[in-house]
């Protein structure tokens, strides 16, 4: 075997970094920040997940805090989601496109409400990797002079609780009534009776809630959760839970070259609220996609991973975006870009693992989807 | 975290290890690689009889994280390959000097293993 450890330098430290060293977390670079991988083990922290509670640390996500008069209508040009029927406290998962429907990023937009001043507030989280890509297109597209913009990424701790537990877990800790908050919805609050903010959204296919507050309070909340016998997990543990919830990864089954069509995100697309950056390349696609990403279920056990090609007949047809092995279906799943007619559930291909065409079946997405309580 | 280090093996820089015993090599991945790596859910080896060059592709364990290639550690032939713990490679982490061997070779009388570790230098390699 090679060299696979990575040495993490020149990487940016979350608040919790001496949280994850006392755990003797591995760390590795993403997006720009020294990231705790893996704690315990990747499938023991999914199973937490599934089964109980487990946490993140995602405090390396853009955030950005908005505020302007109209600003729902001024974000409408950016996105392909209609804002206009947001009610505060309603958070909406969408994408920045570019003039070609290439996805830019994704992100959730939280809209918070008005002020006493008639403008509208709200959070925008994005990824880490693309944070000042964003922040770069939302003001050379929104003039500075007209929004309130404050990107406030490394000024907060946000911590994703998540599982069947989390809420039940977390309840101990706030006042704030967290049943309440329905999916994703989302609140100002206290917790540890400091101020704190509970989004009803996550990564992982389970329930939960993200959380953000300010460094101090975050490193007592992490050790607090700890000492509540919640599962600290690292980033794999969030991508093999990501994965079989069919959730995109930024930059890996979605970039610039990607279309919502294509990566089956057309449901965040509303083409009757008007025009907005990228909505004449999405009407030009209506009639669908040349290709589509779609779940493949492989029959070995050989995981198909990013970048290795989908195979027919010896004939390259498609990509893998990602691959890993599922804990919960005990078997190789991945996600790949194939021809629309190779789309269907049940179609048998092929891919190409160092060499060696492997059977693989597209099956339905998403992969795993939570018993409903 | 501390690992088992043999002394009666042999180490290689890329992380295997081999026991000699008369012209028998018995082929696995040490501890410390096995924990690096992480949840193991497949590994490919070399069938019986094949005939392996030191330095060789001769396999790959695969990790939810990676895919790693194993190489061939000596010369010689395939005599007999681990075929329980092929079918079952989560299980490789718990005894990977023992149970968890991988395969055993005929290694043929050129090998020249001088470039192999001694137990102390590998652990001073991967722990320094």
């Amino acid at each position: 075997m090679q060299e696979w450890i990575t040495m993490a330098d020149s990487l940016k430290p979350t608040p919790l970094l001496e949280q994850h060293q006392q755990l003797k977390a591995r760390m590795m670079g993403f997006g720009g920040w020294n990231m705790p991988v893996q704690y315990e083990g990747i499938t023991v922290e999914h199973q937490s997940v599934r089964q109980k509670v487990g946490m993140f640390d995602i405090s390396h996500m853009g955030k950005f805090l908005l505020e302007s008069a109209n600003l729902r209508e001024k974000l409408q040009s950016l996105v392909p989601s209609d804002l206009s029927q947001l009610e505060p406290g309603q958070a909406k998962y969408s994408v920045f496109l570019n003039e070609q429907a290439g996805i830019i990023d994704d992100l959730i937009f939280y809209f918070e409400g008005h002020t006493e001043s008639g403008t509208e507030k709200g959070k925008l989280i994005v990824n880490a990797s693309t944070t000042a890509k964003d922040k770069a297109w939302l003001l050379e597209h929104i003039p500075a002079a007209e929004i309130g913009f404050e990107d406030v990424s490394d000024s907060f701790v946000l911590i994703a609780v998540q599982g069947p537990d989390a809420i039940a877990t977390l309840q101990q800790l706030t006042p704030t009534g967290l049943q309440a908050i329905r999916n994703y919805r989302h609140q100002a609050g206290t917790i540890l009776e400091q101020p704190a903010w509970f989004a009803r959204t996550g990564y992982t296919g389970e329930d939960g809630f993200e959380v953000m507050v300010d460094p101090a309070t975050g490193k007592k909340l992490w050790q607090t959760l700890l000492d509540a016998g919640v599962a600290p997990c690292g980033l794999g543990a969030r991508d093999t839970l990501r994965l079989e919830a069919a959730m995109a990864l930024y930059g890996q089954d979605i970039n610039d070259t990607t279309t919502p069509y294509e990566a089956g995100l057309g449901w965040l697309i509303n083409l009757d609220k008007g025009d907005f950056i990228g909505s004449k390349a999405l009407r030009q696609q209506q009639d669908g996609p040349q290709r589509k990403l779609v779940g493949l279920q492989m029959q070995g056990r050989n995981i198909a991973r990013h970048d290795y090609p989908v195979v027919v007949d010896d004939q390259e047809v498609g990509i893998v975006t990602s691959g890993t092995f599922s804990p919960t279906l005990g078997k190789a799943i991945a996600l790949a870009y194939v021809p629309t007619p190779m789309a269907k559930a049940g179609t048998e291909l092929q891919v190409l693992i160092r060499n060696k065409p492997q059977l693989a079946t597209v099956v339905k997405k998403p992969f795993y989807r939570r018993p409903k309580s | 975290m501390s690992f088992d280090y043999p002394a009666d093996l042999k180490y290689m820089d890329s992380h295997e290890y081999i026991r000699l015993e008369g012209d028998v090599a018995t082929i696995g991945i040490t501890a410390f690689a096995i924990d690096q790596l992480g949840d193991i859910v497949f590994i490919e080896l070399p069938e019986v009889g094949d005939d392996l060059s030191q330095g060789d592709t001769m396999g790959n364990i695969e990790s939810v994280k990676a895919v790693e290639d194993i190489y061939a550690p000596v010369n010689g032939t395939v005599l007999e390959c681990n075929t329980d713990i092929a079918d079952a490679p989560e299980q490789l982490a718990e005894d990977p000097y023992g149970q968890g061997w991988l395969l055993k070779i005929k290694v043929d009388e050129e090998t020249a293993l001088e470039q192999a570790m001694t137990a102390a230098e590998y652990q001073a390699k991967v722990e320094g």
